[in-house]
Parts: structure tokens; C-alpha cells; sequence
């Protein structure tokens, strides 16, 4: 019993040993000559562009559920008119990006974790290397800056599309003009409001990548291992995002709000 | 004028007998299984090694030995005289360059065309950047293996044939100066498997190469060797020309000649 606690624990040093070994590489590839262009170019496409219609989908619907759960009890307080400002500082600050970073993990790290998975399987990674190109820098590196510049972008786009979620959701018992509603959110957010929430997608998003492309390129060389690739990059890239958020809403809060 | 194409004999002799790759007494564990006990092997330029042995016997451990994909735990790998696993990534990466190493399953990279495939080794390690060049070296070389008319097709339109034959050119393209095959006709009906030999014998001799090949097709050892060594339990048993061990009296290696002869 003894003997497998230790095993474990040695197992888990080892881990994070490669892990760190693995950034590393990570941070000196990227500034090796020949950063492959096209490929980032693609991963963007990939990563951004093919997750807008599931984030957009996912936003709209938080937006509409969270005014339409909100406004009894703010009805309530006699506070209606705060419903704006409420979905607009909880969504841009928490809501939406942990919400959007949670649904990038489900789709993007899992992507990014069986892709690499099955190109280790099928030998793809080893061909790469032994033909004296650098995997690292075509698979990893553009994977992981996609990704750390694609997650901000998907939740400024998903933030917007779930206050017009709101919006909706408001005008279905109340009468409010678009301008309006529009100008009572964006009154009520501040730079302390946006700019750390902005700057955490960004780790989000570098995790997303980071954990996908980690599991991928090292999981084992059997049909099931892409399987647990893409099982294990979604369960420890949620997990990260949970994490970086409360550090990062630490650090806001140290900033800030003293 | 003579002496001139004397010294010329010698010199071509001399290179005949270089020796290329020089595996030294490796051996090679993985946890507790003990892949590789003891292997010694020297390939010379220009000569075909055929290894044969059962699955699981660690020829494939042996070449990646060779390309630093692996490391010995025990003896050297010299390649051109260089150890391998003293040498930097910069070393590697250019020692790579001149050894192809050609997987059981083509490993083709299956988000790219057989065109995109091709120009990845061209574009990222010799990087070439004359579209002109580029265009001609690849549709040379998918001549070569008769693809020409699947250069814009994907790895999942290829039959396993095609995907040999295209891996092949991938691997040719950078005309490397040893080639190392791993089991190049497994899974292949015994048509398709003749012509991969013949390729393999063609390519040899149009660029030139010395090679490793593990194999236990042996009709394919046939077919290619120069010089066949057979492997079992992680050492070498024998070592002859394909004619010489199939007289061997030796019960083990009668039994690879057996199925065929």
C-alpha cells in the first residue's frame, strides 16, 4: 500500500518534471528562426474561427437565462433598472470568460490532444523528427500561441453576443430600446472590469493549448492512449482554467480593489 | 595518366569500404524487458543489410538507435564515424538530413496533400525556397515511385501500397546517403510487396544509398540484400549472403528459409 502511495507520488514528481521540461522547450522553439506562419495562420482558423458558432450559441443562451433568472428576484429589491449593469459587470468579469474558456477546453484541447495523439500512434511525430524538422515548433509552438490569441478574441466576441442575449431575454416582459439597454451596460463597466478579464483569457487560453498539446504529444503509442489524450487534455485544461481564475481574481482584487 | 587511374580504383575501393554506420555492442531495456542483450553490426557504403528476425526481437529498437530516436543504455552508435549520442541537437538535426528512415506504416502526414508532404522536408530542412526547384525535385521523385497521378491527393485516398510508395519519395527527397526501412512490405499482398522490393533495389541504386532494412518478408530479403544478418532474442545469430544462409544447417535460421524455399 506503502509502496504504491510512494510510486504514485513519484509518478506525479516525474509529471510535472516533463511538463516543465515540455514548456520549456515551448518558450525556446518560439524563438527559433522559421516560426511556421502558415500553420499559425491555420490553427487560427481552426481554433477561432470553427468554435465561433458553439461560443456565440453558448454566450447568447447565458445571457438570456442569467437576465431571466435575475429579474424576479431584482423585481423584487424594486431594482429593476440595475439588471443591465448586473449581467454586463457578472458576464464580462466572471461569467463569460470561465464559461467560454470551459467550452474552448471541451472542443479545443480535446482536438488539439487527439490530433497529436493519433499523429504520435501513427508515427506522423516521429517521422517529422527523424526527417530533421522540428515538430515542437510546427505541431506545439502555433498550436499553443493560436490558442493563447484565439480564446481572448472568442470571449470578447461570445461577451458581446451574450449582453444581446440579455437583451432579448429583458424585452420579453419589459420594454427597453436597444441604445438604451446598451448604454446602461456599457456605463457601468470600468477599465478594472475589462482589462483583467481580458488578460486572464489569455492564460486561459495559453492552458487550453498548453495541456492539449502536452497530452498529445506525449501520450503513449496505442489506439487508446489517443482516447485518454483527448480525455485527459479536456479534465486537466478545466481544471487549469478553474485555477488561473481564482489566482487571477486574487491578484485583481490585490490591484484593485485595496 | 596510369597512376592517376589507379589512385581513382583505390580511391572508389576505399570508399566502397567505408564503414557508415557502426553499431557497437548496444543493448537496450525498457523497465525490466530487456529489448536488445548485445548487438554489433557495420553497414559499409553503398551495401544493402537486411535484418530479419520475429516480431518483438528489436529490430525496430535497433534502427532508432541509429537516428538518435532511442538511446543505448549499453555501447556506441557511430554514424560516419560520429557518436550519436554525443552529438547536439544541431548535430542530430543535420545527421538526419543524411540518414531517411522509412516507417512500417509510411507515416505520412495525413492533414497534408502527397505534394505537401513532399515539399515539408525540402521547405523546413534543406529550405529551399525556388517554387521552381521545389516543383520539379518532387514531381521527380513521385516519378520515381510512379505517384505522379496522386500528387494532389490526401494519405486516406491511398491504398497501403500508394502510402509505402509515397512515404518512400517523402523520404528520398532530401536524397539522404543511408536509407533504413522499417518492415517496408508489412501488410502488403505478396504483388504489391515485390514491387516495394524492386523500388527499394531501384532507388538504391539511382541515389546511391547503403541501407538498413528490417524485415522478415523474405522475398523481400531476396530480392534486396547484399548481406542478410538474423536476429533473435535481442542478438545477432547469423550473418551471410541470402544464398549462404539458406544452406545454413542451423535450425533457427532454417526455419526462416523454410516458409519460402
Amino acid at each position: 500500500m506503502a509502496e504504491q502511495v510512494i510510486t504514485g507520488y513519484k509518478r506525479w514528481l516525474e509529471g510535472i518534471g516533463e511538463q516543465g521540461v515540455f514548456f520549456k522547450n515551448f518558450f525556446r522553439n518560439i524563438f527559433r528562426g522559421g516560426f511556421e506562419w502558415s500553420e499559425f495562420v491555420r490553427q487560427c482558423y481552426e481554433i477561432g474561427y470553427r468554435s465561433m458558432l458553439l461560443v456565440g450559441i453558448t454566450s447568447f443562451i447565458m445571457g438570456l437565462v442569467l437576465i431571466l433568472q435575475l429579474r424576479p428576484s431584482m423585481l423584487e429589491m424594486g431594482a429593476e433598472s440595475m439588471l443591465p449593469k448586473t449581467l454586463a459587470v457578472s458576464f464580462i468579469r466572471e461569467i463569460g470568460p470561465v464559461i467560454i474558456a470551459i467550452i474552448c477546453a471541451g472542443k479545443v484541447a480535446s482536438g488539439i490532444g487527439a490530433e497529436l495523439g493519433s499523429m504520435k500512434v501513427t508515427e506522423q511525430i516521429d517521422a517529422m523528427e527523424v526527417s530533421g524538422a522540428n515538430p515542437l515548433q510546427y505541431l506545439v509552438v502555433t498550436r499553443i500561441l493560436a490558442t493563447s490569441l484565439m480564446i481572448p478574441l472568442l470571449t470578447v466576441i461570445g461577451d458581446a453576443i451574450g449582453l444581446f442575449g440579455g437583451y432579448l431575454a429583458l424585452n420579453f416582459t419589459d420594454d427597453i430600446s436597444f441604445s438604451l439597454y446598451f448604454h446602461k451596460c456599457i456605463a457601468s463597466l470600468e477599465f478594472i472590469d475589462l482589462f483583467p478579464a481580458l488578460v486572464k483569457t489569455v492564460f486561459f487560453g495559453f492552458a487550453i493549448g498548453f495541456v492539449g498539446c502536452y497530452k498529445g504529444y506525449n501520450s503513449n503509442k496505442g489506439t487508446e492512449s489517443v482516447g485518454l489524450a483527448a480525455n485527459s487534455a479536456v479534465v486537466t485544461a478545466s481544471l487549469w482554467i478553474f485555477v488561473i481564475d481564482a489566482i487571477a481574481v486574487q491578484i485583481t482584487s490585490l490591484l484593485f480593489y485595496r | 595518366m596510369e597512376t592517376a587511374t589507379k589512385h581513382t580504383e583505390e580511391n572508389k575501393q576505399t570508399l566502397k569500404n567505408e564503414v557508415v554506420v557502426d553499431i557497437d555492442h548496444i543493448s537496450k531495456s525498457f523497465g525490466t524487458n530487456e529489448v536488445l542483450t548485445d548487438i554489433s553490426l557495420k553497414l559499409k557504403r553503398g551495401e544493402n543489410v537486411v535484418v530479419l528476425g520475429k516480431s518483438g526481437q528489436g529490430k525496430s529498437v535497433t534502427i532508432q538507435c541509429i537516428v538518435g530516436l532511442l538511446t543505448p543504455d549499453k555501447g556506441t552508435v557511430k554514424v560516419f564515424g560520429d557518436d550519436v549520442a554525443e552529438m547536439d541537437a544541431d548535430e542530430l538535426k543535420e545527421l538526419r538530413t543524411m540518414v531517411g528512415f522509412l516507417f512500417q506504416s509510411g507515416a505520412l502526414y495525413d492533414s497534408m496533400t502527397v505534394r505537401d508532404n513532399l515539399e515539408f522536408p525540402l521547405t523546413r530542412v534543406l529550405k529551399l525556397t525556388d517554387r521552381a526547384e521545389i516543383d520539379k525535385r518532387v514531381e521527380e521523385v513521385l516519378d520515381g515511385v510512379g505517384l505522379l497521378d496522386a500528387i494532389d491527393k490526401m494519405p486516406s485516398d491511398l491504398s497501403g501500397g500508394m502510402r509505402k510508395r509515397a512515404g518512400l519519395a517523402r523520404t528520398m527527397i532530401v536524397r539522404p546517403e543511408i536509407m533504413l526501412y522499417d518492415e517496408p512490405t508489412t501488410g502488403l499482398d505478396p504483388i504489391t510487396s515485390r514491387e516495394i522490393s524492386e523500388l527499394i533495389l531501384n532507388m538504391q541504386k539511382k541515389y546511391k544509398t547503403s541501407s538498413i532494412i528490417i524485415t522478415h518478408d523474405m522475398e523481400c530479403a531476396k530480392i534486396t540484400a547484399d548481406r542478410v544478418v538474423i536476429m533473435n532474442e535481442g542478438t545477432y545469430i547469423a550473418e551471410g549472403s541470402f544464398d549462404e544462409l539458406k544452406k545454413s544447417e542451423d535450425t533457427l535460421v532454417r526455419s526462416f528459409f523454410n516458409e519460402t524455399t
